[in-house]
């Protein structure tokens, strides 16, 4: 339990131990428990973004669904302003905290126009008194995400990747929120239209002051919009820290090898670039390691990173590291 | 980059362009580079690709044709379709079996006499010296309507089933697909031949005009169907709320907070939509075939009511003297399956999401 | 053609074009793409998702959709025209010459048999070993591409292995008949960041021992500046520029390439705001008069609507086609391309 659960923390999000188990059928009458995520904890100002990295299967996109309730979590707490978000008072609180999907072809419906898919959560939380208060506020949303108003009574299967991708930002931002779970929003966008909706992000946290978790597995990207960054193995976190701290010093080999496998677009440097190769694959979470969960690929494991698995502690200036070795 | 390409170079003097070219382009010459194509809603899109379909578009025209005619015939035709052909008011007892626009010799000595022409017998008559045409006509008429109303008896228990079971899950789904599967394995032949025959006994002691007027056999067609045939259309249509379900704007939705009865109303159903209306278009021609099945093994519609089933087994008796009396029906049952599986075809190809793009 | 005098380089393209009837009307997926591979050699082509960069690799191995055909140009292997061969010679062709490896490893293998069946009988259509003997060679190609206990993975089904396993199948079905190219069609796009540094890492060791030339295709440029020799641009069907990976990533001589670097985050523009290309991808089905990226660059000059830009020579290595070069002068000549 934290000491600082009242009101004036001062910060927007916090996550205390968040597990999510869900229940694998793997035999005729056996079910694993499969843990995507497996005690997570952190917490976010308001205003600030946090960047969540890791590689597919990690648990990451499983946090951020949670954190809003979209699953039940097994375990752990969640607090909004100090108070604590429970089933019950979740509806509340869908004003304050929205998402914005991965997809934007099947996360928006293809049988609705424009100006129905980002009304739609002002209807659902009656946020206008007029029809013409509601087009208002939509064209409104539309023309701060970059859409032109005569866009409003499109499908969206008329629009781009990029395009769609502001739809769903625009929807997001319709109740006004003051924190957005971003769900790798720009991974399925092309080079060029990425950096439109990065800009956007960043943007849009300066005008309104909004607070980001942002999901994602391009490591430059998450770097460029974060505040902080957190990385996700399995799981668990293993590495969290400033951004330019833990890219300039990442500690967890996971974080090092996540780091030098990043394809750097400079020639010059990828030439003299000296890789660490992760060995194999990433376990399957149904068949999980003993103690540490990257131990089966670590150069530096020992027989102790086996037996427990390690803790997430301060390494100094709140460089949190799970890790014996390091 | 090795260039091996040694065709004549050309003159750098064609690179002498106008200067006032290179100048800035506005933005507003740009925007005219850019522009987005018409704005087209899903439905008109799909029958845009749909009236681009030639097999689609004869089905419809081949359907509306035999709609058409069905409404209008019995009203142009003078003869009745359980008649016996009368002349000047009397039977006429030689107009039997004759071949299509034939007239019999009481019918042409009348002709002779009066100078009025006949209507002529466009198929011909039966062995019962009845005018063909118009019992082809009724025949479809009554295939046509028991297709359609099994179709919609269909639809409507799949539907509700398959989205009741597809939007609950868990074991509510569980145990009504264990149902559905149940159903699956009966052999739907014998259940109907059973159950009419059973129907047959207790519908005819009723005294039910509705029931009376349609005949039991049909009434138990309808039972078999409401009762059997459903099971698919449930299963497809859970499928595809299971599939709609798993789309991130579900997701999207319910992070909006938006209640479980929006989320069905306003984005489940609009998106299965187009499956549904796909599968009952596909479903018309298999109810008439089974409708005609019945009838052409006597299960069917009671004489001397006519189906394209039971006329075909009527002509089955004189099929070697008069063969054109079980083409007539059994063309039309081809024509109409036929024109419903295309049109079916065509209108997946048009409007089944899946198949986009 | 008197090109064939010296060596003909490994593979040649010269002025590709390849179209797509779809009931929308003809999509022109490349419009006159040229570019030459050298043995050894790996060439990248970079570009985003309709700049007709996979549709380029398709058009080489004749493998497009029923719907797409060469219109024009040709693509010499070794000076010899390919696009007129039969389907006899173009299977021996991608056989024994060029093999390709797609971005989804799961649909390219077959699910219902074991990986060793699959990569044996890529061995054994083109070569004449037994099928013990085809054993062994597949065991030895597992070796080859870093599948550790190969002899027990031969027995496994698709399924059981890992995306990075897969495409490391892949790439030995791929090497089975000791192709000459190997085109990799987002070799790792699918893959994770650490896997995807196996993988491309793997394919350079094979190179290297089998000094083979490898295109690839991605829309990546870490992956591309990782791999690449040689690098061509493309933007809506047509090449932008192409030229050694030295010459696009430091002296970049078209807007889109320009604009491309400016808006990837690198570690110099970190604490920057990127500079995104403003604008929205382009429609193949209504392709501008002029320069494909006109309505998206920021430097678009009048003639830059109306006519599209010729192929400039910047350097012995470098070709571009942008206006921006005419009107500074940036060019040394005009190659001979109509």
């Amino acid at each position: 339990m934290s000491n600082e659960t009242n009101g004036k923390s001062g910060y927007l999000v916090e996550v205390e131990d968040l597990k999510q188990h869900f229940p694998i059928r793997t035999g005729f009458t056996k079910t694993t428990l499969l843990k995507a995520v497996d005690g997570v904890s952190f917490k976010i100002r308001p205003g600030e973004t946090l960047g969540l990295v890791g590689e597919s299967g990690c648990g990451k996109t499983t946090v951020g669904r949670t954190l809003l309730r979209l699953y039940e979590p097994t375990d752990g707490r969640i607090f909004f302003e100090g108070n604590e978000v429970t089933k019950s008072n979740m509806r509340e609180y869908r004003k304050e905290m929205q998402m914005v999907f991965q997809d934007p072809y099947s996360s928006l419906d293809p049988r609705m126009t424009v100006e129905d898919i980002i009304g739609e959560p002002l209807d659902v939380h009656k946020l206008y008194s007029t029809k013409s208060e509601r087009r208002d506020k939509i064209l409104g949303l539309m023309s701060l995400v970059g859409l032109n108003a005569e866009h409003a009574t499109r499908y969206v299967h008329e629009f781009s990747g990029g395009q769609r991708q502001r739809i769903g930002i625009a929807r997001a931002l319709a109740v006004d929120p003051k924190f957005i779970v971003c769900d790798e929003p720009v991974s399925a966008l092309d080079v060029s239209i990425q950096a439109q909706v990065v800009n956007m992000f960043e943007d849009l946290q300066k005008q309104l002051g909004v607070a980001y978790l942002f999901i994602a597995h391009d490591l430059l990207i998450v770097h460029h919009i974060s505040d902080k960054i957190a990385v996700m193995y399995l799981g668990r976190m293993v590495e969290m820290a400033d951004a330019d701290e833990l890219m300039d010093n990442p500690m967890h080999p996971y974080t090092q090898s996540l780091l030098s496998a990043v394809p750097i677009p400079d020639p010059e440097t990828a030439r003299k670039q000296k890789r660490i190769i992760l060995e194999g694959d990433v376990p399957s979470p149904l068949n999980m390691p003993s103690g540490c969960a990257f131990r089966t690929r670590c150069r530096y494991a020992t027989e102790r990173c086996s037996a427990e698995c390690p803790p997430f502690t301060d390494r100094g200036n709140g460089h949190m590291v799970a890790c014996w070795e390091k | 980059m090795t260039e091996t390409n040694t065709m004549p170079k050309k003159k750098a003097l064609s690179l002498q362009v106008d200067l006032s070219k290179f100048e800035k382009a506005t933005d507003e010459e740009k925007r005219q580079q850019d522009v987005m194509s018409k704005s087209t809603t899903f439905f008109r899109d799909g029958m845009r690709k749909l009236m681009k379909n030639p097999l689609a578009v004869a089905s419809i025209i081949v359907l509306v044709l035999i709609i058409g005619t069905i409404t209008v015939a019995p009203a142009v035709v003078p003869y009745g379709y359980q008649d016996i052909i009368k002349v000047d008011g009397k039977r006429d007892k030689t107009a039997k079996n004759l071949e299509p626009f034939k007239y019999s010799k009481k019918e042409m000595k009348y002709m002779e006499k009066t100078g009025e022409k006949l209507f002529p017998h466009i198929m011909g008559t039966d062995s019962m010296c009845r005018d063909y045409f118009i019992r082809v006509v009724y025949g479809t008429r009554i295939s046509l309507t028991v297709g359609l109303f099994a179709s919609i008896l269909v639809l409507i228990i799949g539907v509700l089933y398959g989205s009741i079971s597809g939007y609950a899950g868990g074991i509510v789904d569980l145990i009504m697909m264990r149902i559905v599967d149940i159903i699956y394995s009966l052999p739907d032949m014998l259940i109907i031949i059973l159950l009419s025959v059973v129907l047959n006994e207790r519908l005819s002691a009723t005294q039910n005009p509705v029931i009376k007027s349609l005949g039991t056999n049909m009434v138990s067609i309808f039972i078999v169907f409401g009762l059997l045939y459903w099971v698919g259309m449930a299963r497809l249509v859970r499928g595809e709320i299971l599939k709609i379900k798993s789309n991130e704007y579900i997701l999207a939705a319910r992070a909006i907070g938006a209640p479980s009865g929006k989320i069905i109303r306003s984005h489940i159903i609009p998106n299965c939509l187009s499956v549904i209306i796909i599968t009952t278009a596909l479903q018309i021609p298999s109810a008439i075939f089974t409708e005609s099945f019945l009838s052409f093994v006597g299960m069917g519609v009671k004489a001397p009511m006519p189906s394209l089933g039971s006329l075909a087994n009527a002509a089955r008796e004189g099929l070697q003297s008069y063969p054109m009396q079980l083409v007539f029906p059994a063309v039309t049952i081809i024509l109409i399956v036929l024109a419903f599986n295309l049109l079916g075809d065509g209108l997946r190809d048009a409007f089944d999401p899946k198949l986009r793009r | 053609m008197s090109g064939k005098e010296k060596k003909a380089p490994l593979l040649e393209v010269r002025n590709l074009h390849t179209s797509f009837k779809t009931d929308k009307g003809e999509v022109r997926a490349v419009n006159g793409v040229s570019f030459v591979l050298e043995e050894g050699k790996t060439l990248g082509i970079v570009g985003e998702s309709g700049s007709g960069k996979s549709v380029t690799a398709y058009s080489i191995m004749q493998i497009l959709e029923q719907n797409g055909r060469i219109v024009d140009g040709e693509i010499l292997f070794q000076g010899e025209d390919i696009t007129h061969y039969s389907a006899k010679q173009m299977n021996v062709f991608r056989g024994q010459k060029c093999a390709m490896i797609f971005q989804d490893p799961m649909t390219s293998l077959n699910p219902v048999y074991t990986v060793g069946n699959q990569i044996v009988e890529a061995i054994r259509i083109h070569s004449d070993k037994s099928a013990a003997e085809a054993n062994e060679a597949a065991i030895e190609m597992l070796k080859l591409v870093g599948i550790n206990d190969a002899e027990r993975r031969i027995k496994q089904y698709p399924h059981e292995l890992s995306g990075g396993m897969r495409q490391r199948v892949m790439i030995a079905m791929a090497l089975a008949s000791e192709p000459w190219i190997l085109i990799a069609d987002e070799p790792t796009t699918a893959l994770d960041v650490t896997i995807q540094a196996q993988i491309l890492e793997l394919m350079q060791d094979l190179q290297k021992k089998l000094n083979m030339a490898i295109i690839i295709v991605t829309h990546d440029l870490g992956v591309i500046a990782q791999m690449a020799d040689e690098i061509v641009v493309m933007y809506g069907g047509r090449i932008c520029e192409r030229g050694t990976a030295d010459d696009i990533f430091y002296r970049p001589c078209h807007e889109y390439t320009k604009g491309l670097l400016r808006s990837i985050p690198r570690a110099d523009n970190m604490k920057e705001k990127l500079v995104p290309i403003g604008g929205n991808p382009i429609n193949l089905l209504n392709l501008p008069h002029g320069c494909a990226f006109c309505s998206r660059c920021d430097e678009a000059m009048k003639i830059c609507l109306e006519e599209v830009p010729e192929e400039l020579r910047i350097s012995d290595t470098h070709l571009a086609s942008c206006w921006m070069n005419v009107k500074n002068g940036t060019y040394t000549e005009v190659p001979g391309d109509e």
